[in-house]
């Protein structure tokens, strides 16, 4: 298994060219992530939480600033960083073994690539679907395959995008549960986009909060950003979780943090707006 | 009858074993039925046996030119004539739709012309070749690789362009790129279009194999065809329609069966 590795985003901004319109997606977001940390990126939809995801694997990059991980800017692909994505996005035409084997990094062939593909699909409880076809599984056995082909890679970064949104609530909780455990077990540094506030205090270390500059909660003006809503989401709010992961989802402390993440959301809890 | 069973195998896998062989007959009944006509037609005096001659002259035929010795060869040049023909366009067809579907400036650069010449007539070739490549076996070939390539190039081009782009982004976020992105990820996607753009091509180079024989041959089945017309043997010209149309069937039933080999394997 390779080392977790540390994560950090220095003034990265993302602009992109709409219909010959420029939007600017993402201002100056500076993050450093610690290696084997869990960081749950929050947000409401279309505020560039996915789009800075990917500027880490290196599927897009940044117009502005600079992605490094340990400390070597991200430039093309990441080798080290792994992907799951909202959909499973298994390949059809191949077995569940040869779809997690299509993670394994280039080189590692023969025996023991079987073995390593065999470990993670028993990790993630599929070792009996070895030869199914993606099309033969549940959505939820989809998903916990894109996670083994995302961990055969060997990732010190996960990249997680979403990867229990389109499951229902029950397979959605014991897909937070393994993930905990396969965190715990392989150290993995997770940058987990969710737009789930209960699944980021289950998971996370930390919780970032991304939004416009200025504050929706305290009208116009008051915030630390422009007014200007084209100017591009920034890291609103770095809220660490107290307590070590797993959390009891129960928590009162949780509880209360889950109402002041929500009302940063611009969500109405207890019938009051919050700052 | 390869349409048949692909049909039944996707539309019916639930089906019990019995119910398909069922299903597979049915398609023996239009044809037996065709042939009832036939005869009636031809013995009830509607036709003349100039114009129609019944079924059995035409399997008399058939002895005559067997025992002869002059059908095998004309079904072995024609055959061969398709084969290499549809081997060579098939390539080609798949190259350059393979360049087109893959490269945009490829595709702005090439699918422009490519598409024109895909407008001309085959028969509009004949003449030009016979300038070009003289009477012997090369034109006929080169007409069949014509007729073949335009189905392959078409698909082939189409099915690479369309590869859902949700599939070549974990291609690329698990490091392929170029060449092992094409084996990994578009042309596994794309194969089950390139195969049905294979069936076409082959389909379309029995086509084109006829339009060559008839004009300037001296052996096979569109030879034996315009042949038949100048000596007035009407029960050679159907053997040769019944013959083109068996042999078509045949070559598409052994394409067929590998198309659905390879989708039972991907199942």
């Amino acid at each position: 298994m390779r080392e977790p590795a540390g994560l950090e985003f220095s003034g990265v901004g993302r602009a992109f060219a709409v219909a010959g319109r420029h939007r600017q997606v993402l201002t100056g977001i500076d993050l450093t992530v610690a290696p084997g940390e869990v960081i749950a990126l929050l947000g409401p939809s279309g505020c560039g939480k996915s789009t800075l995801l990917r500027l880490a694997a290196g599927l897009d990059a940044p117009s502005a600033g600079t992605v490094s991980v340990d400390g070597r800017p991200v430039r093309g692909i990441e080798p080290r960083c792994a992907v799951v994505f909202q959909e499973p996005r298994l390949l059809p035409w191949r077995t569940l073994f040869r779809n997690v084997a299509y993670g394994l990094p280039r080189g590692v062939t023969g025996e023991p690539a079987r073995q390593e593909v065999e470990h993670w699909l028993r990790v993630v409880g599929l070792d009996a679907f070895a030869q199914h076809r993606p099309r033969q599984l549940s959505g939820g056995m989809a998903q916990r395959a894109a996670l083994a082909r995302a961990l055969a890679r060997r990732p010190g970064v996960l990249l997680l995008d979403e990867p229990f949104a389109a499951l229902d609530a029950l397979t959605r909780l014991r897909m937070q549960d393994l993930l905990a455990e396969v965190q715990r077990e392989a150290g993995t540094t997770v940058l987990l986009v969710t737009h789930d506030a209960d699944e980021a205090l289950h998971l996370a270390d930390r919780i970032v909060l991304l939004g416009s500059g200025s504050d929706a909660g305290s009208g116009p003006g008051s915030g630390s950003g422009s007014d200007d809503p084209e100017a591009g989401s920034v890291v609103r709010l770095v809220l660490p979780i107290p307590g070590a992961r797993p959390r009891d989802r129960g928590d009162t402390t949780l509880a209360e943090l889950r109402a002041s993440l929500l009302s940063e959301l611009g969500v109405n809890v207890h019938g009051r707006i919050q700052a | 009858m390869s349409l048949t069973e692909e049909r039944t195998a996707t539309a019916a896998p639930q089906k019990s074993a019995p119910s398909r062989v069922g299903l597979r007959a049915i398609g023996v009944v239009l044809p037996l039925l065709l042939l009832g006509v036939w005869q009636l037609l031809a013995t009830a005096g509607v036709y003349s046996p100039a114009q129609l001659p019944p079924p059995a002259e035409v399997a008399s035929a058939f002895g005559d030119l067997v025992a002869r010795g002059e059908l095998w060869h004309h079904i072995a040049i024609s055959t061969q004539r398709v084969l290499i023909g549809f081997a060579a366009g098939a390539a080609l067809g798949l190259a350059l739709g393979g360049l087109v579907g893959l490269s945009r400036t490829a595709n702005a650069a090439l699918s422009p012309t490519v598409q024109a010449i895909r407008a001309v007539p085959s028969l509009a070739w004949v003449p030009l070749l016979l300038l070009w490549l003289g009477v012997g076996e090369t034109p006929k070939i080169v007409l069949v690789a014509i007729g073949a390539f335009f189905p392959v190039y078409t698909t082939v081009s189409a099915a690479l362009s369309h590869v859902d782009p949700h599939l070549t982004e974990v291609g690329r976020a698990y490091g392929r790129s170029g060449l092992p992105l094409v084996a990994t990820i578009l042309f596994p996607a794309a194969t089950p279009a390139i195969l049905s753009g294979l069936r076409l091509g082959l389909a379309q180079g029995w086509l084109f194999l006829v339009a060559a024989e008839l004009i300037a041959s001296s052996m096979g089945l569109g030879f034996l065809l315009i042949d038949s017309q100048n000596t007035g043997r009407t029960d050679v010209m159907l053997l040769a329609i019944v013959l083109l149309a068996a042999l078509g069937k045949l070559t598409d039933t052994f394409l067929g069966f590998a198309e659905t080999r390879l989708q039972t394997a991907r199942r």
